[in-house]
């Protein structure tokens, strides 16, 4: 279920929906199962699918999906940092461990990385965690006290150098160490506060945000580490 | 209003007046030092570059009967310990006590500005607002209510614009008020959960009685935020109250779910926005012209096309400038003694000529160079331009380890090195200005050039000339891509302030133009002449062929250089010129075809282009650098030059 869901988010990326063919080859399924397997996830609500149109990951397929995404990765960098595997067999592997990793393990892998932003083979960047924080320091504080309490996001979070001109969002998340995370805040960037994107720089560039009733220009490798919600 | 001017000030009486220390304090790009360049008439850097005024600088002026020396303290956004500038900064308020603290803020950008103006009420600072830049805020539709401003903060509130000079009086007056009259402050009361463990801390701190010199509230404050150096101080005097002060964070941070460093900024953030939303009535203005300059420049073509027309213009401006006023100068100036390095007659002779041309070689690179480069970097710099052009070229710039801002010293660099590592300054950290530094001693100066020119261009024509200058800029990005990753350490990421467009001043231009070339001229000047005449004298007294013929190996044997060649790159050193105007000295005839051969010019004019920084960019990297890392580049020079020397050589004698 989870690879179907991977692939229809990554096809769906690229092309808005996603058709029964292309899955099937991406899998390697039939097009008779592929179909299948689509009913069953949309009655229960993963994807939204139609025969002819194509199929579109639901907010609750996303969140999987990313959270495979994000499972997959933190694993590629684990093998690859720690592990000394090759960057070309990493992914294969990766791919094999991402079902069988709990939540839990998954944490505490995060941690142990010390909050990677990217994985190794091809530079995507982890999808940030789902735990109600606000920043990784706040994960290892949380950590030392047991995370039990607390709770989860509902909204899937956007990093913002993927964010397009003239989009908002609400701050909501800021990876890594300590001395990123306060530069941010004292420039305004707190959690919880509302930015527009006013311009993304071609190439990979920096980012101008609408922060405050200022203009503040974001390289791409600190934006990376910043994740709003989506405000339409 | 220095005390020396013909201004509007009454008669200073220094016998009755008192003496008074103001501070200037406040966040990068918000007018601090036009507003201390007005005060005292002194010369200051200033510029759209956020976190550019590393410096200290101490001015002064007389006020009524006051003596008033001013501190212009660099432009920080927090006191956390991140960045020296914010260490100093702190320091100096807490422990030098100045009578009274000026924050300058950008009164268009007034909600951050505030998150700093918190912090200095919590550190207890006589303080007195100055609310900068209130044309553009007009423009941008804002209206101020100053009052309200006063009464939410506790403190005077002034209104000025500093490059016209308004409301700068005012300024000084309500600044003289505060430190001589004691006037009762205003306590910031944060929120509830916060508030009663910043009390109960503060009270320990006080109860314990020891002596820190910052105030207790602010202590507490900082212990709060995790604050390391803090945290070490009071260590030292009693570890109970960092104990208690790690418990109470910790509970906040339960209560809040959010580490405590940042419920503190979160809570100040939230404070300035209350604040600003009352203070401020926001009206709707149609899109500004700078709005709309805005978004062209920063627009993914018509941005790079600005971009790249802004570091022709650079470009061409410095080197159509400087060609035409370095050729007069030096044309005007051989009238008085011969230009080429005089390399025989008496001794006192040849001496007097080489002090005569470093004098030359100052005078033709400060006038025609360094002066309209600096002078058009300020126009950008003043007016925004350049945070713009820093902001389209910063994905290219990563390439080589560098962000965008890099990209103005290399341009530099096409001038002179000098002035170009000079301006490495508006870098933040150490690495990005080393590493901007080093690829500037690769880049085609003013004088290579002439060097490519002279024994290239008019020998074998224009396009092996062109085939140097993009040798040399390909070797740049290479050498750049190595050094970035041998020198230790990561990027760091690009956070910078778009300031709003301003039509730049021209006397805060100027001045800037003035100090910059002021420095480049005291270092500049003693090293060309001595160097010079020490060259000269060592070569008339013929003990530079010992030196020429240890280098045989290497010129003759492995870059197939006549051996003379050895002399003339040690002539280059003090000046690369002399590499050009040496060897027609040398071997008396102005047709370098005779002695050389096509393959050795083409060798000669790479090697002189690659091998060493010429001596004043030496002096200069020790200066912003140390010995070390100026010695490190100035071999990474020699080793590449000897390489892509022994190979271009190699394979030259295949082509030609």
């Amino acid at each position: 279920m989870e690879d179907y869901l991977k692939v229809v988010h990554k096809i769906s990326r690229e092309e808005e929906v996603a058709s029964t063919t292309k899955i099937s080859k991406a899998l390697r399924v039939a097009p008779a199962s592929v179909t299948e397997m689509l009913k069953k996830l949309a009655e229960k609500d993963y994807v939204k699918y139609s025969p002819y149109h194509g199929t579109t990951l639901t907010k609750k397929g996303l969140k999987i999906a990313e959270k495979t995404a994000r499972k997959h990765r933190l694993l590629e960098r684990f093998l690859h940092d720690v592990l000394k595997i090759d960057n070309i067999k990493v992914h294969e592997q990766a791919c094999e461990m991402e079902h069988t990793l709990s939540d839990d393990a998954e944490e505490s892998l995060c941690r142990f990385l010390k909050h990677p932003d990217s994985c190794p083979d091809d530079g995507k960047i982890i999808p940030p965690c789902d735990l109600k924080i606000s920043s990784c320091a706040e994960c290892v504080q949380l950590h030392k006290r047991g995370l039990e309490e607390v709770g989860k996001h509902k909204q899937n979070l956007i990093s913002i150098n993927k964010l397009k001109d003239g989009q908002f969002g609400k701050i909501s998340f800021i990876r890594g160490g300590h001395k990123v995370l306060q530069r941010l805040l004292d420039m305004g960037l707190t959690p919880g506060t509302r930015i527009s994107v006013l311009r993304v720089a071609p190439l990979g560039g920096p980012v101008v945000l609408a922060v405050r009733s200022s203009k503040l220009a974001i390289g791409n490798g600190i934006a990376k580490k910043v994740f709003v919600e989506i405000e339409e | 209003m220095s005390c020396h001017s013909e201004s509007t000030e009454k008669p200073n009486n220094r016998k009755n007046g008192k003496k008074l220390t103001i501070a200037l304090a406040g966040n990068a790009n918000v007018g601090k030092s036009v507003i201390f360049n007005q005060l005292t008439g002194s010369n200051q850097i200033i510029g759209n570059w956020p976190g550019k005024t590393v410096d200290r600088a101490e001015g002064s002026l007389c006020f009524e009967n006051h003596e008033i020396s001013v501190i212009d303290l660099p432009g920080i956004y927090s006191f956390s310990t991140f960045s020296l500038e914010e260490v100093v900064s702190r320091e100096y308020i807490a422990k030098e006590k100045p009578d009274i603290v000026i924050n300058v803020l950008d009164a268009s950008v007034l909600e951050r500005n505030l998150f700093f103006t918190l912090q200095l009420i919590e550190m207890n600072a006589p303080l007195v607002l100055c609310l900068n830049q209130i044309d553009i805020a007009k423009k941008k539709g804002m209206i101020i209510d100053k009052q309200k401003l006063e009464k939410a903060l506790g403190v005077p509130v002034v209104l000025t614009i500093a490059t016209r000079g308004e409301g700068l009086y005012e300024l000084i007056e309500s600044a003289v008020k505060v430190a001589t009259k004691d006037t009762k402050r205003k306590k910031i009361n944060y929120h509830k959960d916060l508030e009663t463990r910043i009390e109960k801390l503060t009270q320990l701190i006080e109860t314990e009685k020891i002596d820190l010199e910052y105030p207790s509230r602010w202590i507490a404050i900082k212990l709060l935020e995790g604050d390391t150096e803090i945290i070490k101080l009071v260590k030292s005097k009693s570890a109970k109250i960092v104990d208690i002060s790690y418990i109470l964070s910790q509970e906040l941070s339960t209560i809040h779910d959010e580490p405590c460093f940042s419920i503190i900024a979160s809570e100040r953030y939230a404070y300035a926005s209350m604040i600003t939303s009352s203070a401020i009535k926001q009206n709707e203005v149609k899109n500004t012209f700078s709005e709309k300059l805005d978004w062209v420049t920063t627009h993914k073509v018509f941005g790079y096309f600005i971009a790249i027309g802004v570091i022709t213009g650079l470009l061409l401006w410095t080197f159509i400038v400087g060609d035409f006023l370095s050729g007069l100068i030096s044309e005007g100036l051989s009238f008085i003694e011969p230009l080429d390095p005089q390399i025989s007659g008496p001794i006192v002779s040849i001496i007097w000529n080489g002090i005569f041309n470093g004098f030359v070689a100052g005078v033709t690179l400060v006038i025609p160079f360094v002066i309209p480069f600096y002078f058009l970097l300020a126009m950008i710099e003043d007016s925004g331009i350049l945070t713009r052009v820093a902001f389209m070229m910063d994905s290219i710039m990563h390439k080589i380890g560098l962000h965008g801002k890099a990209l103005i010293p290399l341009i530099l660099g096409y001038g002179c090195s000098v002035p170009a590592i000079h301006a490495c300054k508006i870098m933040e950290s150490r690495r990005e200005r080393l590493l901007a530094a080093f690829a500037i001693t690769f880049a085609p100066c003013a004088a290579r050039t002439l060097v490519i020119l002279g024994l290239v261009g008019v020998f074998l024509g224009p396009i092996w000339a062109l085939t140097l200058y993009a040798v040399d800029l390909i070797l740049i990005f290479l050498l750049g891509k190595i050094a970035m990753k041998v020198v230790p350490g990561k990027s760091t990421g690009l956070i910078m302030e778009m300031h709003s467009f301003k039509v730049p001043s021209l006397s805060v231009v100027s001045k800037q133009t003035w100090t910059r070339t002021k420095s480049i001229i005291f270092m500049v000047f003693p090293i060309y002449i001595i160097g010079s005449a020490i060259v000269q004298a060592l070569y008339a007294l013929d003990l530079l062929t010992p030196i020429s013929n240890v280098m045989s190996p290497l010129t003759v044997t492995w870059l197939g250089l006549p051996a003379i060649t050895g002399i003339l790159l040690i002539l280059g050193v003090v000046r690369k010129e002399f590499i050009l105007l040496g060897a027609v000295a040398i071997f008396g005839t102005t047709n370098l075809l005779g002695p050389f051969n096509p393959v050795q010019l083409i060798t000669l004019a790479l090697v002189a282009m690659l091998y060493i920084p010429c001596l004043s960019t030496i002096i200069i990297l020790i200066k912003e650098f140390g010995w070390k890392a100026a010695t490190t580049i100035s071999i990474a020079n020699i080793i590449s030059a000897i390489i892509i020397g022994g190979l271009a050589y190699r394979l030259l004698e295949i082509i030609l």
